[in-house]
Order: structure tokens, then C-alpha cells, then sequence
């Protein structure tokens, strides 16, 4: 038990630990951020996986293509609203089940970016890493939050704006209500599935985006396995936060620093069961939302769909 | 939704719809029409890099059906997919979501696994032990979540998907101790990781040899299987509750089917039905040859829930979709000789779920658009 501690003690003091952690829970919380904002709506996104990936790949070939990390952050955006304009129009318009869609979507763009990738073979690399002067000489956590390549900086704005659009606008109240109660929305003269449709689009937006990052801002090249579930991780980040951002967003930085921890471990000397730390996100986010149900308590029309005159 | 839809199409009177004949006529047309277009897109893909279609849709018909032998492998991957789907079909029509069956077919192989190799005793007894210990893996892991739906009100759908990622990394941890599942030493395999003991050879399901395709007996029991759902479906006062409870809780609770009782075990049911999927996966022999290793369930999990929700939990369109799914499996196996990767069989398969998804949602959508102008006539 002594070795176990003086483990948690060499992680926790090492600045590393943190610069990793943050990383990680950067690529989270660009997805997290959109799905709240799509699961508030009413739609559990599984798509979010499909989303990063496709992102991901778009980034890559934006940066074999002009070389510029912008151009393949813009490209991330864009994939990751075209593979949202199928989910919305196929599960809000058409009404198809939103499980099939999504699980459809994640094959295919799983499929179409491997069998693109072996064929174009894009070459990409990181974005540089910029220090935001004097904030960085934070001792343990400055490098972590002001220390990183630039494309992670671009998910710090987008946390209040997030939370302004959900929380302050009509829109926000909109998707609220949406989720919540679709009939009455609908009777107070919302347009249900277009407010859906909108929502899963931003969400499409933000993880996109994330997948972008993920390939130009942290790894700096594709593969097939660069998303590796972390989109179901960022779901089960929503999930444990309650679905308010101030909780999302804490479960990201938690989920991070975990994923940070089992990759630190090893580093530093230590060995620590790494399939319990892969699992303790989930197992975490299960008893939270057993224990904490009165608290948390879900979007009440969360995967149901909606048609005028049923239910 | 098929009862929904053709009593509003009673509902909404015989002066405007059209019919039956030209319905399904139509109906068929729209089915036809969007598998075409999805094979098409997939065409149209491989054209784009410089592929031959031509060459990757007939390596896809040799490697499932034309090729020798090879309709016997699409069996043999059929086999779980029914039965995931059998089971999803069931909390389907209950109205209870499971999106964990992947889990669900890992937690069934590992205890199956377990079992198989430690278990002595002759060979038919060790079979009917892992396939039952398997379903019992896989309807606790379902348990899980049914548990916590109705002692927490924990969405069920939450919870059988998070447990997903638990089950592969228990499995994995297993897989990695020499008490649980990892293989002992052998100076014959240089690699000693993360990989089970073989099933002995009179532990393995029997295989049937047919014109040179060989499959697992298995393949009986489960065209069995789907029957006996569909006669619970449609002749079961049980079956008829499940419906019931699926349409509309509330009626079904006030008509005396207690939601508690229903739920749970149309849940255990589906997990058990995983699990049972699994053993039959690592006993049938065409994954991983009888060893269970961490990739083994392979997404047969995800592949069966698609399954079921693409032929609208019906057993019958169950089985037809699982073969065509098995059919693109297999044959996927035969695309390296044609140059274009493996991956379009991805693509194809998720384009035709997509495209399988369009006709249904049209017909609904103007079922409802004729009920709806029906009853505006009458006020």
C-alpha cells in the first residue's frame, strides 16, 4: 500500500502528469460540449465517435493538402457537420431510429476514413506549441494550461459560449424545452425536430473540431484507431456531469487526468493495474449517476423521438 | 410501429388509401430503389480511388457464397448475429433499450471460455455448461443495468453502454492473470500474451458438412430459436404483455403486467441471448479458432443490435439480415486479391443500414400525413 502511495505522490508532483492530463481533456470536452448541448436537445448522439474520427481524418488531409493547420481545423469543422447533417435529417426528419443512425455513421466514417487513408496516405504533422507569456510560469499547472499547441486553445472560448447559448439565449431555452417535454414545445409553437436538428449540427461543429485537434493540435499524424472510443468517454462525461456544463467539464478534466495517470505510471516506475484505471471512468460515472439520479437528473425526453399526434 | 402504422392507415378511411397491392408494390419499389442507390454510393467510392467495382463486388459474392466452402463461414458468422438480434428483438418489443450487447457477448465468452478450459468431465457435458454458463455471464451484465434502472431509475440505455467498455477491460484483465483465463506457458508459442487456452477438440460444437461447407450444428438450434421467438411474439399471452408494455407502459400497468417484472426479464433475456452468442462464438469455431483473446467479440455485439433495429426486431428479417451482414463479413475476407482495401465492407454495410432505414420512415411519414388529413376532414 506504501508503494501505492509513493506512486500517487510521484504522478501528482510530476508536471507531466498534468500537461498529458490536460490534453486528453481537451479532446473530451470539444465533444462533450456539443453533445450537452445535443442530449439537452434530446438526442444521446452515439454518432459523437463517427464525428471526431471523421474530423480527425479531415484535419489530416486539410494539412496534406495546403499544409496549413488552420485550413485542416476548418476542414475537421466542416466533416464533422456533414457526418452531423446525416444524423440530424436522418433521426429528425425522417425519424429513423437515432441508435441505428449513429451506430451506421460511426461504421462508415470508421470505414470510408481507413479505406481514404490507405489510398492518400495524408501527411500531417502537430501544430507548434505557444506559450502564453507569464500565466505559464504557474508552478505544476501553468505549462498545462498555457503551455500546449495553439489548436487547444480554441476549446477554452467555447466553454462560456456553450454555456451562454444553452443558458442565455431563446434558442438555448428552445433545445431546453425540446428535451424536456417535446409536446409542449411543440404546442408552444417550437418546431421540435428543426431545434433537434440544430443541435446535434453544433455538436457536429464542436467535435469535428475536436477531432482536428486531436490529429494537428496532439498527435500530429492519422491512423485508424486515433479516436479509440474516447468519443463513448466523452458521452460518459456528460452523463456523469449531470448534463450542466460546470459538471461536463469537470468530468472531462477527471476522465483526462485518469487516461494521464495510466500513461504517467509506467513512466515514472510505477506499475498500477491499467485495465482498472481504463474502466474506472465508467465505473465512476455509473455510481455517480446511481447515487447522485436526484441531482443529475437526465434530459426527461432523452432518446425518444418526436412526431406530432404520437405519444 | 408496423401495428401503429396500418391501424392508422384503417384510421384514416378507405376513400384515400390506396390499395393493399399497390402499397406493397410501392413499398417494395422504395426498398429496391435505396439499396440501389447505397450500392451505387459504395461503387462510386471505390471508382473515385481507382478501384475496380466490378472486381470488389464479385470478390464480395465469391467470399460469402460462390467461392467453395464459403457459405458455410457465413453461417457460422450468422450464428451470433441471430442470436444478439433474437434476444435485442425481445427488450425491443418490451419497450427496454440495450445498446450494450457487445459487453454483454465479451462477459459471455469469458465465463463460457473459463468454463470450457477448466471444467473436465466428457465433452457434450462441458458444451451444454459453457453455452448455459455463458447466457448466465451475459444476462448478469445486462442484469447490471436492468437492476439499476428500476432500483435507481438509472436510463437503462446509459448503463448497458458504459458497461461496455467495463466488460472489455475486465476481460482484458482476465486475460492477462494466470488464474483466470491466460494460457500457461508453452515453449512452443513464442508469444505469451493475453490470449486463453484452446477448447479441446470434444468441447467444440460438432461441425456439419455440407457439399464441402462446413458449419457448426449450432445453425439448426438457432433457425429454432427465431421460430420459437415468433410464436412467442404472435401466439403468447407473455409475448403479448412484452407488446404491450413496449406500447404503452402505462395501459400495460394498469392491466395488471407489473413494468418491474416485465422489464427485467425481457432484459435478462437479451443479455442472456449476448452471452449465449458469445460461447456459441468461441465453440463454433469461426472466430478466433476456439481461443478467446481481447479483440474476439469483434463487434458481433454492435453488428446483431444493428441487426435487430434494421429488421424492425422480426425474426424472420432477423435472420435474412444477419446472413447478408455475415455475407459481407465473409466476403470481406476476399477483397486483398482486388487491391482495394477491406474497409469498403464497412462502407457498404453501413450505407445499406442506412439506405434499409429511408423506405420505412417514408411510409410512416405518410401514413401520418394521410391520418392526420383524415381526421381534419372529419372536424
Amino acid at each position: 500500500m506504501g508503494g501505492f502511495f509513493t506512486a500517487i505522490g510521484d504522478v501528482v508532483t510530476n508536471e507531466v502528469t498534468y500537461s498529458g492530463a490536460m490534453r486528453f481533456a481537451a479532446l473530451l470536452a470539444f465533444a462533450a460540449i456539443g453533445e450537452t448541448i445535443a442530449e439537452k436537445a434530446g438526442t444521446l448522439n452515439i454518432s459523437l465517435e463517427g464525428m471526431l474520427l471523421g474530423g480527425a481524418f479531415a484535419g489530416a488531409l486539410g494539412m496534406h493538402l495546403t499544409e496549413s493547420v488552420t485550413v485542416g481545423l476548418v476542414f475537421a469543422t466542416v466533416i464533422g457537420t456533414v457526418v452531423a447533417s446525416v444524423q440530424a435529417n436522418m433521426s429528425h426528419r425522417l425519424t429513423a431510429n437515432q441508435f441505428v443512425v449513429g451506430l451506421a455513421l460511426n461504421t462508415l466514417v470508421l470505414g470510408i476514413a481507413s479505406f481514404l487513408n490507405t489510398s492518400i496516405q495524408p501527411v500531417s504533422k502537430a501544430a507548434h506549441r505557444f506559450k502564453i507569456p507569464g500565466v505559464a510560469e504557474i508552478p505544476l499547472i501553468g505549462d498545462a494550461f498555457f503551455n500546449q499547441p495553439w489548436p487547444l486553445y480554441l476549446v477554452y472560448p467555447m466553454i462560456p459560449a456553450a454555456w451562454w447559448l444553452l443558458y442565455r439565449t431563446r434558442w438555448g431555452l428552445e433545445v431546453r424545452a425540446v428535451g424536456e417535454n417535446p409536446q409542449s414545445a411543440d404546442v408552444s409553437g417550437i418546431d421540435v425536430n428543426k431545434r433537434r436538428r440544430q443541435s446535434i449540427y453544433i455538436a457536429g461543429l464542436t467535435s469535428g473540431l475536436g477531432g482536428g485537434y486531436l490529429v494537428l493540435g496532439q498527435i500530429g499524424r492519422f491512423e485508424d484507431a486515433v479516436v479509440g472510443g474516447q468519443g463513448f468517454i466523452a458521452i460518459a462525461a456528460v452523463i456523469f456531469g449531470g448534463w450542466t456544463m460546470r459538471g461536463v467539464i469537470g468530468g472531462c478534466l477527471l476522465f483526462g487526468t485518469v487516461n494521464s495517470f495510466r500513461l504517467t505510471l509506467p513512466t515514472v516506475g510505477h506499475e498500477l493495474n491499467s485495465e482498472l484505471l481504463s474502466a474506472a471512468p465508467f465505473v465512476v460515472t455509473i455510481v455517480t449517476v446511481t447515487f447522485f439520479a436526484h441531482r443529475t437528473r437526465e434530459p426527461r425526453a432523452l432518446a425518444q423521438p418526436f412526431v406530432r399526434g404520437l405519444t | 410501429m408496423s401495428d401503429q402504422q396500418t391501424s392508422q392507415a384503417a384510421a384514416g378511411g378507405s376513400a384515400t388509401a390506396p390499395s393493399r397491392l399497390r402499397e406493397a408494390a410501392v413499398a417494395a419499389a422504395m426498398y429496391l430503389g435505396c439499396i440501389v442507390v447505397a450500392l451505387f454510393a459504395s461503387a462510386l467510392i471505390v471508382w473515385a480511388t481507382g478501384g475496380s467495382w466490378q472486381a470488389v463486388f464479385s470478390a464480395l459474392l465469391d467470399g460469402s457464397l460462390r467461392a467453395p466452402g464459403r457459405w458455410g463461414e457465413t453461417i457460422g458468422i450468422a450464428i451470433p448475429l441471430v442470436v444478439v438480434a433474437l434476444g435485442t428483438a425481445i427488450n425491443g418489443r418490451a419497450g427496454v433499450v440495450n445498446i450494450g450487447q457487445e459487453g454483454q457477448v465479451m462477459m459471455g465468452t469469458a465465463f463460457a471460455t473459463y468454463v470450457g478450459v477448466r471444467l473436465g468431465g466428457p465433452g457434450p457435458v462441458v458444451i451444454v455448461c459453457l453455452l448455459i454458463v455463458g447466457a448466465l455471464a451475459g444476462a448478469m451484465w445486462a442484469g447490471i443495468a436492468s437492476w439499476l434502472l428500476y432500483w435507481r431509475r438509472v436510463p437503462e440505455v446509459l448503463t448497458t453502454l458504459l458497461l461496455i467498455t467495463v466488460a472489455s477491460q475486465a476481460t482484458g484483465y482476465a486475460l492477462k492473470v494466470d488464474w483466470l483465463l491466460l494460457a500457461p506457458f508453452r515453449a512452443d508459442r513464442s508469444v505469451r500474451n493475453q490470449v486463453s487456452e484452446q477448447l479441446e477438440a470434444d468441447t467444440r460444437l460438432p461441425l456439419i458438412d455440407i457439399w464441402g461447407n462446413d458449419f457448426p450444428i449450432s445453425a439448426f438450434a438457432v433457425v429454432l430459436m427465431a421460430v420459437i421467438v415468433f410464436l412467442l411474439f404472435k401466439r403468447s399471452v407473455w409475448g403479448f404483455r412484452m407488446r404491450m408494455l413496449g406500447r404503452n407502459a402505462r395501459t400495460a400497468q394498469r392491466a395488471g403486467v407489473s413494468t418491474v417484472k416485465y422489464g427485467t426479464t425481457a432484459m435478462l433475456i437479451s443479455g442472456a441471448c449476448a452471452g449465449l452468442a458469445g460461447a456459441l462464438m468461441l465453440s463454433g469455431g469461426d472466430f478466433g479458432n476456439y481461443r478467446f483473446t481481447p479483440g474476439f467479440a469483434n463487434n458481433i455485439g454492435w453488428e446483431g443490435l444493428l441487426v435487430a433495429l434494421v429488421a424492425r426486431s422480426h425474426p424472420v428479417g432477423i435472420v435474412v439480415v444477419a446472413f447478408s451482414f455475415a455475407g459481407l463479413r465473409a466476403g470481406s475476407g476476399f477483397l486483398a486479391a482486388t487491391g482495394v482495401e477491406r474497409e469498403i465492407s464497412q462502407v457498404v454495410l453501413a450505407l445499406l443500414v442506412l439506405a434499409l432505414l429511408v423506405p420505412p420512415a417514408i411510409l410512416f411519414i405518410r401514413e401520418r400525413r394521410r391520418a392526420l388529413s383524415a381526421t381534419r376532414d372529419r372536424t
